[in-house]
């Protein structure tokens, strides 16, 4: 008989949408040797280990059904940092958060950021984040030097991309099947101001806001755009695009001031009146269909009337963690959560692709309550989701009743973007079939993949719900798995 | 949406529509996912079972007798039925085997418990072995699995629990002491559990048949009112998923039960119920 875990561990962890949920045994390590317990558990109690950061994924990478659930939180302690050259090496729970905190005031800047502040070191190097740079300065991982990682036989090792470029390259975006990282170090990027300059462009159509892209990206440091999805016809696809550049140096008179952390922390009321702490409350009335027509038609109306051109200073926090501005704002979907579908499509055909992903979703009666928009660039990560293209990501409120259509929407929105030789994301994804992910990834870039899982990992230790949903959940077919019969398996599941 | 008159007659009087064809337009997909069903080899147990498994509900089947789970598992869709051979006397090995099971099933939002025991006993038999069995199987069993239900349920905060107690549990009738007892209890077991947990947003549901054609009541005298096996399956697993606290199974119990509760002791004991 296997050993009895304790039940008092048992805990129903939801992805971070909360549309996906399932019961766990949860482990918070403070310790290297805590972490190896665990491990050790695991093979006393023949379960899989699920590695869990902040638990910011959208869908189900950080959650695993009846696994034992490693949660990295406490293991986050910033262990060096060298305000000279930039370079910090912290513990794979430290935030983002931390980071920003511990390093702004000496003018450094992380170099990529999600658009919350809360997911871990450890998490942002697993799912290999972007931010709204990502098309001049890559992905996070492109910024890491160095990381630790302990392989499930208890080894930690020292990983470059110059001393085991297969194992970094692979491990960077491998969404914790290899390994569990103790460390990361990381080149932050020098910053002469607290703000950046920011400018409110409008589109009147999704065309135009292609254009205001091809022709803006050159001049950018970050771009961002958000997309009214309710819009129909000829205004399909209207947009707000934000543009800010960072200061050069001597533009900002007093830098010091501005670096303050209090000088950059959000607000603490929104509008002036409400506490943040509540502000989902107020929102969730307008989750819905109607509702958000309104905010997206309210919102687009605010900014065709304000002054064209015009530019404002606004601190890197506050523009880099709007989601962060109401608390808790997945609440106000209501108890079904919500999901993001995000695809990442070249260039050539990414217009036409969003198009149809808007039409299909309108025509389903399933708008996005919010749509963002990025431009991206491709880099050499193995399990990479970046193109050189753009990406939509679309918001959808999901219900009780609308459950299973909007998972059918999903599914029909692969084809739309398989077809068009595009990309998905691990961190956001909830819906993506066995299939899907075969095929925009590609038969020997999983091969790949598989052969270093069998190498660091040959029991299947590592195993999450996103993982048994992509690669299926028998450890013994996993390993003697041959391309071939992947393929089969992957079709048969999907038939 | 269901139509109101339904969701009133469930809540309020417990009324299930009358044929099956009514009832499964009402109820066509049932809310959850994996299930442990106790007592899955025969009678309800069983019919309960083979409903889940054709809902696509990976089940946990558990009894002592093997061979009718083995079968019911063999014509299941997709490795959906799990079949394990137990005991529920054999309270010791029931921790491990629940984890056990969960781990198995990878998830569970379901429990079951359907086994239960009724040998014929007559008017001047007192037979403690008999009794105890009734005891141990209708009551101590379901203690003994419910408890670990609920301290998962309760941590999870999410969950169904379904206890097949029985109208006999209403009145201490001549029959059976012992029957009637564990089924008293049992019910009064299952109250407090939904009142522990309903802060939780734990269901417990509480089950009262009347007469059910199984292997129970084969060859017993004095039956009326008998629904198959089936049909009280389906109207259980729609009391539950509709929200009741208690059903009768069916719903016309609830009124002769009202009548019978309410004969006072000095009565009762000169009726030949």
């Amino acid at each position: 008989m296997s050993r009895l875990l304790a039940n008092d561990r048992i805990e129903r962890i939801k992805g971070w949408g909360g549309a996906v949920a399932s019961v766990g045994y949860v482990w918070r390590p403070s310790t290297i040797d805590q972490l190896l317990e665990v491990f050790k558990l695991a093979r006393e109690s023949g379960r899989h280990v699920t590695v869990r950061g902040a638990g910011r994924s959208y869908g189900d990478a950080s959650i695993g059904s009846e696994n034992i659930i490693l949660d990295m939180t406490r293991m986050n302690r910033i262990l060096e940092w060298d305000p000279t050259t930039g370079i910090v090496r912290c513990e794979a729970g430290a935030t983002i958060e931390q980071l920003w905190k511990y390093c702004i005031s000496d003018g450094w800047w992380p170099p990529v950021v999600s658009g919350t502040m809360f997911p871990t070191l450890g998490g942002v190097v697993g799912m290999n984040i972007h931010g709204k740079n990502n098309f001049k300065v890559g992905p996070f991982g492109e910024h890491v030097l160095a990381f630790d990682i302990m392989l499930p036989n208890g080894e930690i090792r020292t990983v470059t991309r110059e001393n085991d470029p297969e194992l970094f390259y692979a491990a960077v975006g491998g969404f914790g099947m290899l390994g569990v990282f103790t460390s990361i170090t990381l080149q932050m990027k020098k910053v002469y101001s607290g703000v950046l300059e920011v400018e409110s462009i409008v589109a009147k159509d999704l065309h135009e806001l292609f254009e205001v892209y091809f022709q803006r990206i050159p001049e950018s440091d970050y771009l961002v755009g958000w997309i009214d999805a309710f819009a129909k016809g000829k205004k399909l696809g209207r947009s707000q695009i934000h543009k800010a550049n960072y200061l050069k140096p001597g533009e900002d008179p007093n830098p010091a001031q501005s670096l303050r952390v209090e000088n950059q922390e959000l607000p603490n009321n929104i509008l002036g009146f409400f506490p943040k702490s509540v502000v989902w409350l107020f929102l969730r009335p307008f989750m819905n269909q109607l509702g958000m027509r309104f905010v997206n038609w309210a919102k687009y109306l605010s900014s065709r009337i304000a002054p064209e051109g015009k530019k404002f200073k606004q601190s890197h926090a506050g523009f880099a963690f709007l989601l962060d501005y109401v608390p808790d704002w997945k609440k106000s979907y209501g108890p079904g959560g919500l999901i993001q579908y995000q695809s990442f499509i070249p260039k050539e055909t990414a217009e036409a692709v969003f198009r149809k992903q808007l039409e299909m979703s309108q025509a389903s009666g399933n708008v996005p309550l919010l749509a963002v928009f990025k431009r991206h660039r491709p880099d050499k990560f193995l399990m990479s989701h970046a193109v050189d293209g753009f990406s939509l990501a679309l918001d959808y409120k999901v219900t009780e009743s609308n459950r299973e259509s909007i998972w059918n929407l999903a599914h029909a929105m692969n084809e739309v973007v398989l077809s068009a030789g595009g990309r998905f994301y691990f961190a956001k994804d909830a819906t993506l079939t066995p299939d899907a992910f075969r095929r925009f990834l590609g038969d020997e870039t999983i091969d790949k993949f598989l052969k270093l899982k069998h190498r660091y990992d040959p029991e299947h230790l590592l195993e999450t719900d996103l993982s048994k949903r992509l690669l299926g959940s028998d450890p013994q077919s996993f390993t003697n798995r041959t391309p071939s019969k992947l393929n089969e398996n992957a079709e048969s599941t999907t038939s | 949406m269901r139509p109101l008159a339904t969701l009133f007659s469930t809540h309020l009087l417990a009324v299930y529509p009358e044929s099956h064809n009514e009832i499964q337009s009402f109820y066509m997909k049932l809310p959850w996912k994996h299930a442990i069903v106790l007592g899955a080899s025969s009678g309800i147990g069983k019919a309960l079972a083979e409903e889940l498994l054709a809902s696509g509900v990976k089940v946990a089947l558990l009894a002592r007798r093997t061979d009718a789970m083995e079968a019911m598992a063999k014509s299941a869709p997709s490795d959906n039925a799990k079949v394990y051979g137990h005991d529920v006397r054999k309270y010791e090995g029931i921790p491990a085997l629940f984890q056990q099971i969960t781990k198995d099933l990878g998830g569970l939002d379901l429990v079951i418990y359907a086994s239960g025991s009724m040998p014929s006993v007559d008017e001047h038999e007192y037979d403690f072995s008999k009794d105890r069995e009734m005891l141990e199987t209708n009551l101590l069993g379901g203690v003994a699995w419910l408890d670990e239900a609920a301290k998962r349920f309760e941590q999870t905060k999410m969950g169904t629990i379904i206890g097949i107690s029985s109208v006999a549990g209403e009145r201490g009738r001549r029959g059976s002491p012992a029957y009637c007892t564990s089924k008293a209890a049992l019910t009064t077991f299952l109250e407090s559990l939904r009142n522990r947990l309903r802060r939780y947003g734990v269901k417990v549901v509480t089950i009262k048949p009347g007469f059910v054609d199984t292997e129970m009541t084969t060859g017993k005298p004095g039956l009326f009112w008998l629904i198959s096996a089936k049909e009280a399956s389906h109207r259980i697993l729609s009391a539950a998923r509709s929200g009741a606290n208690t059903a009768y199974v069916p719903g016309r119990w609830r009124y002769v039960m009202f009548v019978i509760k309410i004969i006072p002791s000095f009565v009762f004991r000169h009726l030949p119920i």
